[in-house]
């Protein structure tokens, strides 16, 4: 029998399915809780405009993503170098090839988007390529290739529909949109119905930031597991993470917010966490994500008996 | 359903490769030879990516050992590419393409037996015709599948030769269908 050096962690699958599965009762919580609040005729019509939403973002994920951080396609000729390291680990992992760009900006980043496997750009920054070397530059693409082995942004898309629809019915309140329900006054508990709606999507809205934050940062330690299985050498994207860190808190002010759009499919936050640091960030802490590529080196260079 | 689990779970293992395959070599190398006149040179390599670490150059240093110990011990050659990539090249006789396919077989065993089966990039075994182009059948591990690889003049391919090639084999072995993975192989070993 062939020995596994594959380690599997059983308690990131378990949190990860735990937030999923909240996620998809907070949907539930919205649509009952508008559904009963202005009648079960609107409040599954907001539950569908917050797939819809999602679903259109995901469809046009690749172009929304390459525009926000300012990326071009580049060809085989191009970028011969960048192109030769996703055909080899493409290869070895009998996934389609994704589209390559590359983005014009100093900042060291390198971010996976698209609908589908077959469908995937996977982008990097001018920046990234000339702060690494070859082998890290590989360990950041296979983590990049992860993302879309894993259909990350369909699963990220699908799980912030909720936080989208909370989040419209939050800004149409805003603009007087939600007085259109003014005229039904439910008067049974005193309370006005575009007060029950505004709280009920305030409260939705910002308990799904904060799961879709946790369950962004748990697909990221996934996407490092693959990604270093890929490479058998998570090393090289140790020192990647290390390099990429260090120098986003160099960079000037006025870039990170540039690019911030794009920032959770990113290999790196482009936006610098302020406070509530560790409940809002979309990317794990570097200890967390250091130590588990630890561990994978340790299982990968285990001596044979 | 796997599928769907693992991009829920966000759990992709490791593709394992497909060894057996290779053994469909020798007889093509024969139909190569009678219907287009390439011949093998003799040589063979097997292409993985060396994992960090004691357990790996251990397994290396096994796979070398059982190859160099045979009675009729082949040459082995180990080398490194531009990719991070490792080539092991075996040099046997022209005429024993079926003692080649053995060693780059031992050499897969012995990797996937240590856990390293998912480290296997390709195998290339290169044919030479009388005009001294150059062809390799390169097999792919993780699609199971094989494609010709011909460098032409000046880093250009002779897709025509590859072609050709390929619609020759194709009764025999799974040629691979999606064009877009014929990887080229510059500057591999016996090319």
């Amino acid at each position: 029998m062939a020995r596994s050096r594959f380690v599997g962690d059983k308690g990131l699958t378990a949190r990860m399915t735990l937030v999923m599965f909240l996620l998809g009762g907070l949907f539930v919580v919205l649509v009952v809780g508008l559904a009963s609040a202005v009648g079960g005729g609107l409040g599954i019509v907001i539950g569908l405009a917050g797939i819809g939403i999602a679903v259109y973002q995901w469809s046009r994920s690749d172009k929304i993503a390459m525009r926000a951080m300012g990326a071009r396609e580049v060809t085989p000729e191009q970028a011969p170098e960048l192109h030769g390291m996703i055909d080899r680990l493409c290869a070895l992992a009998d996934m389609p090839k994704p589209r390559v760009g590359i983005a014009d900006t100093h900042v060291p980043n390198a971010f996976a988007t698209g609908r589908s496997p077959d469908r995937a750009v996977v982008c990097v920054t001018t920046g990234i390529l000339q702060v690494l070397t070859a082998e890290e530059l590989e360990g950041v693409l296979a983590h990049e290739l992860s993302h879309v082995a894993h259909r990350d942004v369909l699963v990220m898309t699908v799980a912030s529909s909720a936080g989208i629809a909370a989040g419209m019915l939050t800004q149409g309140a805003q603009y007087g949109g939600l007085g259109l329900l003014g005229g039904r006054r439910d008067n049974n508990n005193g309370l006005p119905v575009w007060l029950v709606v505004l709280v009920v999507s305030l409260v939705v809205y910002a308990v799904s930031f904060v799961l879709l934050r946790l369950l962004s940062r748990y697909r990221e330690m996934s996407a490092d597991r693959a990604g270093a299985y890929l490479t058998m050498n998570p090393g090289a994207l140790a020192s990647a993470l290390q390099k990429i860190t260090g120098e986003m808190n160099t960079i000037p002010e006025r870039d990170l917010r540039q690019v911030s759009a794009a920032s959770a499919l990113c290999i790196a936050p482009a936006i610098r966490g302020v406070s509530l640091r560790t409940l809002s960030s979309t990317h794990p802490s570097l200890e967390k994500r250091l130590e588990q590529l630890a561990r994978i080196q340790a299982e990968l260079g285990r001596p044979t008996v | 359903m796997a599928g769907f689990w693992q991009s829920i779970t966000g759990r992709s293992r490791p593709k394992q490769a497909d060894l057996d395959a290779l053994f469909l070599v020798p007889s093509a190398a024969i139909t190569l030879q009678t219907a287009a006149g390439l011949m093998p040179t003799g040589t063979g390599s097997v292409c993985y990516r060396a994992a960090r670490g004691a357990g790996f150059a251990d397994t290396q240093t096994d796979v070398l050992e059982l190859i160099r110990g045979a009675a009729d011990a082949p040459r082995v050659d180990l080398t490194s590419d531009e990719f991070g990539f490792t080539w092991l090249t075996v040099h046997r006789e022209p005429d024993d393409t079926g003692g080649l396919c053995t060693d780059l077989h031992a050499v897969n065993t012995t990797l996937e037996l240590e856990g390293f089966g998912p480290s296997l990039l390709c195998s290339t075994v290169p044919f030479e015709d009388s005009a001294g182009r150059r062809v390799a059948l390169v097999y792919l591990y993780k699609q199971a599948s094989f494609y010709p690889f011909a460098p032409g003049a000046g880093q250009r391919r002779d897709t025509l030769l590859e072609l050709q090639v390929g619609e020759t084999l194709a009764a025999e072995i799974p040629v691979e269908k999606d064009k877009s993975r014929w990887l080229a192989l510059w500057g591999a070993p016996g090319l």
